[in-house]
């Protein structure tokens, strides 16, 4: 022992092994370990959240019909000056492209890519690709030949829009979720006030999610206050009253809140019995029903994090706030409200984000005047098949949300986020 | 003591307070007390005896079912707790933890409307009384159990309050700590000449830091009294038991007179002791003696009362050995013997003569429930 401590030799185990490696391999082993049980989960996230994310960012920046559809026009066109009208040669490219589309028959998708830019495009180019192939007589020109199956070929626009397409990534989808346009020169520029959709719903989305989040706390945060400084037995109760709605189905309670507030629904004919008033309230299909069902779906999400963060202070730092010398009220103002900030804002931050996708209450309970961003997302998955506006919408939701929570953390402070 | 008129120098005086939170159980059954201006007053009890209830109804945050409490002789019953003016320091310290110690001691001040410099100038000295000048800017999560239960006793001070009312306020520190901040508090009461309502369950903390006592037990106060005097004459065995150390003999009495009486144990040895709670033959009895009053052998000769003793046990406790001792055929007599005066000879199941003089045994109530 004296001598394995006096000696500067590296200690070796009683097997002769020396004691680093034994130790290395050992944590090695513990970390392979560590690394086998996490690994169903980090497999079922990749495959379930990191893909699907990354496929719905790239596919709302995807243009593949032009490139792939019309190989040589794509070709041709990259050596136009975009001023006049292309040269023959791309004129001449065209045509063999629009005749390979037509015998695999992929004018289609070529021509409903281009019609998102140009309406009539779609027309024009089945028109042109029915005409195919040309049979021209020696020495005649292809571009002339165009312009006479439809003078539209002779618009530079139209060659312009091909153009901007034949790359095989385009900001178009995402510009158009903005309401923005690309100019010809390639920058975005705000679409004239009668064809803007999508800031009107986006601003409606984020309006309504506000509104839904400053009711929830309004409702949930003395409600939290109250349960957390019942005492247990009650409290337990009264939070399993808070609970079992939250374990109903989403659709079950829309179902249940359209039963309550339609025109001939119990809230309706209660106040018309009772002589309260006499015409029916307009209380579902509407702005009101939505932020009802909404506030009550989401309340748990605030009043959950408030009162297991209210939980947490003693009742003494009021007292010993109000033997300060201060008032009950201000008290509560200085001392207690600022220690549930944390959990108050966790549960804001949550409501919020989850407004932001609500899908199925607003298209359940609104007009389409409530309609928010999902429901285009959905429409433009299940309804017109544009998988590039639906992709475009998602990601821009994804940014306001991912935003939303840096500036939060920027202000409250991500670590002091609490959940409970 | 509730007939007379609260004297100049009483600062608080509760008179026939009651407090029941159940409406069929009072918790504080009939309070009658003067705490004295500049005075340490301790409430001294088992858990659930009534001391903090009390307190608490000092401090505002419980109100009396019955009766009055006065604060320099204004009426407290209907006045809020934060305009009581009282200083507070509780158990689990209950700084602010979003607030800085300088902040933290601020806030009693800029309530009262103080100006900035004044604020700062009041902070600074409460700070330094507790020895922690250099920790300002500190926040209270980051300082240790002591430094914080520092801050909270600055903080309870800075506003200078006519009484500081401290609810176990070490509870929470380790031995040592705790013994080291019971002289640091006792110091400021001395320095400050503050009134303080101290309320513990720790006897021995109770004894080293105050002026008298106030020993509870089921929200009636069994004695109240100077450490010393609760210690060498408690009124009846609940606080002979619960301050201090005590050996207990059962018995009869045989006779009362001249406040002596003559009791007889069961195994029919007769002692002679002061007649407290007993007045006529025939009563059953428990009689107290403290351990240190208790003489060994030849050091027992001059007693008036001696008995035979079993030895049944030594234990060492380093300065001083324990004996415990079977005396009269009544187990757990324990006796304090400085190592110098152990005889080596000696050992488990020798009988000893045990003897103490009639003064220092006080035959006090039978009953484990105090009358």
């Amino acid at each position: 022992m004296s001598e394995s401590l006096s000696v500067n030799a590296p200690l070796t185990a009683a097997d002769g092994e020396p004691l680093k490696l034994k130790l290395a391999r050992e944590r090695r082993n513990k970390q392979l370990k560590a690394v086998a049980l996490i690994a169903p989960l980090a497999i079922f996230l990749l495959l379930t959240f990191v893909i699907p994310i990354a496929t719905l960012l790239k596919r709302s920046v995807d243009n593949p019909e032009v490139v792939s559809y019309l190989p040589q026009t794509t070709k041709a066109i990259a050596g136009w000056d975009r001023r006049a009208l292309p040269s023959e040669d791309v004129f001449r490219a065209m045509s063999q492209d629009l005749l390979v589309a037509k015998e695999n028959k992929t004018i289609f998708e070529v021509a409903k890519r281009l019609n998102m830019d140009i309406t009539g495009f779609r027309s024009l180019l089945q028109k042109t690709a029915r005409k195919m192939p040309l049979e021209l007589a020696a020495g005649e020109s292809v571009r002339d030949r165009f312009i006479q199956i439809d003078e539209r070929w002779g618009d530079p626009d139209h060659w312009h829009v091909i153009a901007k397409n034949a790359k095989s990534w385009t900001p178009f989808y995402l510009y158009s979720s903005l309401d923005l346009r690309e100019t010809k020169a390639g920058t975005p520029e705000l679409a004239p006030v009668e064809e803007r959709a999508f800031l009107n719903i986006f601003g409606r989305t984020l309006w309504i999610s506000l509104w839904v989040t400053v009711f929830c706390l309004l409702l949930g945060y003395p409600l939290a206050y109250w349960l957390a400084n019942l005492p247990a037995r009650k409290s337990n109760l009264l939070m399993i009253l808070v609970l079992l709605p939250f374990w109903t189905s989403v659709l079950v309670r829309v179902a249940s809140w359209i039963v309550l507030l339609q025109r001939e629904g119990l809230i309706n004919s209660a106040l018309m019995n009772l002589g309260l008033i006499h015409e029916p309230l307009q209380l579902a299909f509407n702005r009101v029903g939505v932020y009802i069902a909404m506030v009550h779906i989401l309340l748990p999400f605030v009043i959950l994090p408030a009162y297991s963060v209210m939980k947490s202070i003693p009742q003494t730092y009021m007292r010993a706030a109000i033997s300060l010398g201060d008032h009950p009220f201000a008290a509560f103002w200085k001392i207690y409200f600022p220690q549930t900030v944390a959990g108050v804002a966790a549960g804001a931050l949550l409501v919020f984000i989850m407004c932001i996708g609500y899908y199925i209450t607003p298209a359940l309970l609104g007009s389409p005047e409530e309609q928010m961003v999902s429901y285009y997302v959905a429409f433009y998955t299940n309804v017109t098949i544009n998988w590039g506006m639906a992709a475009a919408l998602g990601s821009l939701l994804l940014i306001a949300t991912m935003t939303l929570y840096a500036v939060y953390s920027k202000l409250v402070g991500a670590n002091r986020l609490s959940l409970g | 003591m509730s007939e007379q008129q609260p004297a100049s120098d009483v600062l608080v005086s509760f008179r026939g307070v009651q407090k029941s939170y159940d409406g069929e159980s009072l918790i504080v059954k009939s309070l009658d007390l003067d705490i004295r201006r500049g005075e340490f007053l301790t409430m001294l009890g088992p858990s659930g005896s009534g001391k903090t209830t009390c307190l608490m109804m000092l401090a505002g945050f419980e109100t009396p079912t019955h009766g009055e409490i006065r604060l320099g002789g204004q009426l407290l019953n209907n006045v809020p707790p934060h305009k009581r003016n009282i200083g507070m320091v509780f158990q689990n310290y209950a700084l602010f933890p979003h607030m800085t110690v300088a902040e933290n001691l601020a806030y009693p001040l800029t309530i009262r409307k103080m100006s900035k410099s004044d604020v700062a100038a009041r902070v600074k000295k409460a700070l330094d009384m507790v020895q922690l000048g250099n920790l300002a800017n500190r926040y209270p999560g980051q300082m240790s159990g002591g430094q914080q239960q520092r801050v909270a006793l600055a903080r309870a001070l800075v506003f200078e309050p006519q009484l500081v009312l401290m609810d176990e306020p070490l509870g929470a520190l380790d031995k040592q700590l705790r013994e080291h901040m019971q002289l640091e508090i006792k110091h400021i009461h001395d320095t400050l000449g503050i009134t303080v309502v101290y309320v513990t369950h720790d006897q021995s903390e109770a004894l080293t830091m105050s002026d008298r006592v106030a020993v509870f037990k089921d929200g009636i106060i069994q004695q109240i009294d100077a450490a010393n005097v609760l210690y060498e004459k408690p009124v009846n065995s609940f606080v002979a038991n619960f301050i201090g150390e005590n050996n207990t003999l059962h018995g009869e009495v045989v006779a009362v007179e001249q406040g002596s009486a003559v009791v007889r144990l069961a195994s029919g040895d007769t002692v002679r002791a002061s007649a407290i709670c007993v007045d006529r033959a025939g009563e059953p009895t428990s009689m107290s003696i403290r351990p240190e009053r208790v003489r060994l052998n030849q050091f027992a000769e001059s007693c008036e009362n001696r008995l035979p003793a079993r030895l049944a046990e030594f234990i060492y406790f380093g300065d001083h050995v324990r004996l415990r001792l079977d005396v009269a055929g009544q187990s757990g007599f324990m006796v304090k013997v400085p190592v110098g005066e152990l005889d080596s000879r000696w050992q488990v199941g020798d009988t000893l003569n045990v003897g103490w003089m009639s003064q220092d045994i006080r035959a006090l109530d039978s009953a484990v429930i105090a009358h």
